[in-house]
């Protein structure tokens, strides 16, 4: 049996805690322990950024860090965003501006808009752009998602 | 895809990982930030059997004015490096190559150490440090020993680094007013330099270096010596590919990457002399 | 009362599910009952291009923790089945003797995790004796190596099947000033949904459940019938939320069919999820083909002939792409033009590559990209403007059914006004006094101006689909159709149709969908049909169920049929001018509950397909230093009959175009001469992202189509058909004055400057 390891994480502001592999990925720990299942994967070589979350209040990509690297550490997925009823603004932008499609990509492209914006909170359509290169989407053509994000901004 | 199975260790202290390597060897590998060596291992190209967790030693991340030099702890952020004003003013060149790297999201995990340690010639900063003749500074079991940045690249994925040593800090000396440019080439934002080029250049000096144009980074000592010499920056550029061993791939032959390699040093030797 | 909800920009109430707890794929299944105490599925794949399988030792495999069972062909006793469109081609669902593809199912390790499935997988050994790999189309087409030695030849169909003409001669082109020829490649690209393939089965009390990613739950259901002699009744097919498709997720692929049947032996629920590894090599590639084209006209401008022969690469099945050149590419190779002679051959041809099957806009993308290539070049070698060209060449409007040389029944088409409205709002001209001044500067960076015009098939082999609309004893709705959203937004735009005719408000209609229980039959969600064939059953329901209701109303308020009406503001039936005495939704449900409800169910025929139509502008600067490419703008005029949804239909466009682009510029899956892949994964695949396109301008036109009842085409895939050609050939032009005629797609930095290079010596000239 291989060497199992205590964690504890917080996760939207809960405590959480499980027993886990040390190969257990964050994402895993996110979506197999806990059931948080917005936050997505998309391929192998933390390339997509559809399992972009929160590591205290940055954007990382949950699939390159290990569940035994968050530990003791404060984690936030989209579904941590709102507040009760009301989405976060910058989900209610992606809304507003269909930044939206089949909706895998997503979870992650909301929270590096975030983080995004936070870093630069006055950012141009290129800033954006670059911003988000580790956010891959095959719907949208990022149009409105660059839309969304410079409307958020913008909204402030 | 998911790495294979492997032990997990957390040491509490930079000699308590170099004690862990030495008692576990070739089967172990450090993690950092974990961004060069976890990919890899999801692919399973990678499959240490120990991973000691260097990732929470505060003290090894910071980035101090030593005078001559800025003193940059291996476990340095990428991002730390990116935005650092000590960095923006000394050694801006560096602070610049750092905001290239990967995306966003990877430069808030990946380290500094990480990424020289790894020793990866299509990676933006150990092309950078060359080309600054940075010093980096090993702990082994025996204490620490200087290692300058030219000595230090030795082949694909191998550095000077012995099996039980850990990099612990990275000393890049002052720029002062010198004019610099980092050019990363490549397709798309995200991915690795097709080619890359860091340089900078004074009144009497220049430092040129070149991403992924050989197995590894290479110091384009033609170039610098031209321009030592009095040669115009056309002239000099044309020398760029004198010490390098350019590979063809997918993204370009290595006859394009030598035209490439020249194109990049002329633009960056003009933005520098601007 | 306010006019009609139908034309308005509004925004998707689906989003905020997949905006705050994600959407629910075939991943997030975790609160399935049925699926409690899933084993996970993982394959083994070949890792050589072309072998015979002389031994798969599985041995390791089976005794390592956590695995449950480990299966191969042999074992699952599985049999060599027929293509459809070439019976002598046969293979099984895992490699049996043979495997022709990196990335072929060769076994299935079913485990208690995914981790402990990919370990197991590493350690099957696979001992083949290596063939040589046929990779080139071209090649193959001549090779003695036979994928299928049944077959006789690596080509599993030609056109001149059909009673097609072979194409002709050269006196093909007698009385032509001018010919042009040229061989031009439209490569494999990898279609890259953001959610790769997954299913999940159980099977309870003989009944099958099956959870898919697809966008077609009714074909998928019929194949797993077909295929396994299932009974229609015990099987379920559920699609969930499903996270993009772009074409390559219409058919059941192998790896999902066989989860049924090892579920059974097993009595265990399985799920299965692809790694993006995986899918890189397993899922359908797209586009594929090497096309000679060949135009000839006058000088003063017009062309009199234009010849196009396809190679269209198959990869090592016969799979759907065997179809995509003689059915879709061939039919459409004369595009917007009235031409006097056009003459189309397509062989399709097998490789050992990744199958390939449609991909956003299957085989009309690369009919417009041959034709609109030929122009270009044509224009170039007369030394006319490419818009000229195309404007003296263009079929004339036309608002009754235009019969083309390729024999298809264009709907109606205004194709010089799309070419006008795109042009002014892209400031044609000052683009090339532009352009001029860079050239005459010499600068280094130099601007192209890409145009093209397309005409495409939507809704093709379609003949309509179903719709049902229930009204609940609470006064809301369901509205089930036959069509099978995965981004399209369907339940936002199925809920305007509704709402639109019966009053009910849009947040009080539920839209069901890709559930075989709940909708038996369904045309599912492909070839830019949903809208002209789901879309418009859900409006006829619609209408008929306010008929319906009025009846109704009227018996239950003793009037005459003839004064009730529907006040659409409140959702009642009245006896015109006495709005006091009505009957609600919730009235007349509850009055039909001991009569089943009231519900009306439609099966909605049309006549045929529509031809969605438009034209592009794609900006780019070139370094002609480096040939690095930027496509910098981008302008679209395209005309897909009435919008129902602006909102919806720009983001169609827009993602329509940045896979153009990506095409373009950007994206081609390779291999090495053994049929190895080299770029298998998403950082060496150059998936397009945000930093490499630009925003883009959208010119409206509308001209409705007379084939359903909304006036509407499909615009899913047009965006992909204008842009590919567009952005290739503004790449092309950007370089025009430097001697160089063609760039073949992708324009790679290396390809844009060995074009210049070789220009530059003269070589070829």
């Amino acid at each position: 049996m291989s060497q199992m390891i205590k964690v504890a994480i917080t996760v939207n502001g809960q405590h959480t805690t499980a027993m886990v592999e040390p190969r257990t990925l964050l994402v895993q720990y996110l979506r197999d322990n806990l059931n948080l299942t917005a936050t997505n994967v998309g391929c192998d070589t933390s390339s997509c950024g559809a399992c972009t979350v929160h590591l205290n209040g940055e954007a990382v990509k949950s699939c390159t860090i290990l569940a035994v690297q968050a530990d003791g550490e404060n984690v936030t997925t989209v579904e941590g965003l709102a507040n009760g009823n009301e989405m976060h603004p910058m989900q209610q932008a992606f809304m507003a501006n269909h930044g939206l499609q089949c909706g895998y990509c997503t979870p992650g492209m909301v929270m590096a808009a975030i983080s995004l914006v936070k870093d630069i909170p006055n950012p141009t359509e290129e800033d954006v752009r670059i911003g988000l290169e580790g956010n891959l989407c095959r719907c949208t053509g990022y149009h409105n998602i660059v839309q969304s994000v410079l409307a958020y901004a913008e909204g402030k | 895809m998911y790495p294979a199975a492997f032990d997990y260790k957390r040491p509490e202290s930079a000699a308590e990982a170099i004690s862990l390597v030495n008692e576990f060897g070739d089967d172990a590998k450090f993690l950092a930030g974990g961004h060069s060596l976890l990919p890899l291992m999801k692919l399973r190209l990678a499959q240490p059997t120990v991973l000691i967790d260097i990732g929470r030693l505060a003290d090894l991340s910071y980035i101090r004015d030593a005078g001559d030099h800025i003193a940059i702890g291996a476990l340095t952020r990428h991002k730390d490096v990116e935005t650092s004003a000590l960095l923006r003013q000394h050694v801006p060149l560096l602070a610049d190559a750092a905001a290239h790297v990967g995306d966003r999201q990877v430069r808030h995990r990946g380290t500094i150490g990480g990424s020289i340690a790894h020793a990866d010639s299509a990676s933006d900063l150990p092309a950078t440090i060359l080309a600054l003749g940075a010093k980096l500074i090993a702990e082994g079991i025996g204490g620490r020993r200087e290692i300058p940045a030219v000595d230090f690249f030795k082949g694909f994925l191998e550095s000077a680094l012995l099996p039980d040593e850990l990099l612990v800090e990275i000393q890049v000396p002052k720029m002062s007013n010198a004019g610099w440019s980092f050019l990363k080439f490549n397709r798309r934002a995200q991915d690795w330099a097709i080619v890359g080029v860091a340089a900078w250049r004074d009144a009497g000096n220049c430092g040129v270096a070149l991403v992924n144009m050989g197995s590894t980074p290479i110091l384009a000592t033609s170039v610098v010596r031209a321009i030592a010499d009095g040669a115009s920056v056309t002239d000099a550029a044309a020398l760029a590919c004198a010490e390098a061993e350019p590979q063809s791939d997918n993204n370009a032959t290595a006859e394009y990457r030598t035209h490439l390699a020249q194109v990049l040093v002329k633009r960056a030797l003009e933005t520098c002399s601007r | 009362m306010g006019g009609s909800i139908l034309g308005n920009r509004v925004v998707r109430k689906e989003d905020p599910k997949f905006l705050t707890t994600g959407g629910k794929y075939v991943d997030d299944l975790f609160d399935e009952p049925l699926l409690a105490g899933a084993l996970h599925v993982t394959y083994v794949r070949s890792t050589v291009a072309h072998g015979q399988i002389i031994s798969i030792d599985t041995s390791t495999a089976k005794d390592m923790d956590g695995v449950v069972a480990v299966f191969t062909a042999e074992s699952l006793g599985l049999e060599l089945m027929p293509a459809g469109l070439n019976k002598s081609a046969k293979r099984a669902f895992l490699a049996r003797d043979k495997v022709r593809y990196v990335g072929e199912p060769l076994a299935a390790i079913v485990a208690t995790s995914r981790t402990a499935g990919e370990d197991a997988a590493e350690t099957v050994v696979v001992d083949y004796n290596v063939l040589p790999a046929v990779v080139d189309v071209r090649e193959a087409a001549e090779s003695t190596v036979h994928l299928f030695e049944e077959v006789g030849s690596n080509i599993v169909f030609d056109s001149m099947n059909l009673g097609a003409p072979d194409n002709s001669g050269p006196e093909f082109f007698d009385g032509c000033e001018v010919v042009v020829r040229e061989t031009i490649v439209n490569q494999r690209v990898a279609p890259c949904p953001m959610e790769v393939r997954g299913s999940a089965v159980a099977w309870v009390d003989g009944r099958l459940h099956q959870w898919l990613s697809t966008q077609h739950a009714q074909g998928a259901h019929s194949s797993l019938c077909r295929t396994f002699g299932y009974e229609p009744a015990n099987v379920r097919v559920i699609a969930p939320d499903v996270g993009g498709g772009f074409g390559a997720k219409i058919g059941l692929y192998g790896e999902e069919l066989l989860l049924s049947v090892m579920s059974q032996q097993l009595g265990r629920p399985l799920i299965w999820r692809e790694s993006r590894s995986e899918s890189m090599v397993a899922l359908g590639h797209g586009r594929a083909q090497v096309q000679e084209i060949a135009i000839g006209g006058s000088r003063d401008g017009r062309v009199h002939a234009y010849q196009l022969k396809v190679l269209q690469d198959c990869g090592g099945w016969v799979d759907s792409a065997a179809f995509l050149a003689p059915f879709m590419t061939r039919p459409m190779s004369q595009g917007v033009y009235d031409i006097d002679r056009i003459e189309c051959r397509t062989l399709s041809i097998v490789t050992n590559t990744t199958p390939v099957v449609p991909y956003r806009g299957a085989g009309r993308p690369e009919a417009t990209a041959a034709i609109e290539r030929a122009m270009d070049l044509f224009a170039a070698e007369i030394g006319m403007d490419p818009v000229d060209v195309r404007s003296k060449n263009l079929i004339q409007p036309f608002n009754e059914p235009y019969q083309t040389k390729m024999g298809q029944t264009y709907d109606v088409g205004n194709y010089i006004e799309s070419l006008n409205r795109v042009t002014v709002a892209a400031k044609y001209s000052e683009l090339r006094a532009e352009q001029a001044k860079r050239r005459a500067a010499g600068d280094t960076v130099q601007l192209g101006i890409g145009v093209s015009v397309y005409v495409e098939i939507t809704g093709g082999g379609g003949t309509g689909d179903t719709a049902k609309i229930e009204v609940l004893e609470n006064g809301r709705a369901k509205v089930y159709t036959g069509t099978s959203p995965h981004g399209q937004g369907h339940d936002t735009a199925w809920s305007m149709l509704a709402s639109d005719q019966t009053g009910i408000p849009m947040d009080r209609i539920e839209v069901i969908h890709g559930d075989t229980d709940l909708v038996p039959k369904g045309g599912g969600t492909f070839g830019s049909r949903s809208l002209q064939q789901g879309g418009a059953a859900v409006h006829v329901a619609a209408v008929e169920l306010v008929d319906i209701a009025r009846g109704l109303a009227a018996t239950l308020l003793e009037a005459n049929e003839d004064d009730i009406v529907l006040d659409k503001e409140n959702g009642a039936f009245h006896v015109a001018g006495s709005p006091s005495v009505n009957k609600t939704w919730a009235d007349l449900a509850v009055a039909k509950k001991s009569e089943g409800g009231l519900v009306h169910a439609i099966d909605f025929r049309v006549d045929g397909a529509t031809f969605p139509f438009g034209a592009h502008v794609a900006v780019v600067e070139v370094d002609t230093e480096t040939g690095k490419v930027r496509h910098i703008a981008h302008t679209t005029c395209d005309d897909a009959g009435t919008v129902l949804n602006p909102l919806l239909r720009d983001g169609q466009i827009h993602g329509g175009v940045a896979q153009g682009s990506a095409q373009a510029l950007l994206e081609e899956v390779l291999y090495d001469p053994d049929g190895n892949p080299t770029t298998s994964n998403l950082a060496d695949y150059a998936m397009i992202s945000a930093a490499e396109v630009p925003s883009v301008t959208i010119v409206m036109m509308e001209t409705p189509t007379f084939m359903n009842p909304l006036g509407a085409k499909g615009i899913g895939e047009s965006g992909s058909i204008g842009a590919t050609p567009a952005v290739q050939s503004a790449v092309c032009d950007a370089l025009l004055h430097l001697g160089v005629r063609h760039v073949d797609m992708p324009a790679t930095p290396e390809r844009v400057w060995r074009a210049i290079h070789t220009a530059k010596s003269g070589v070829g000239q």
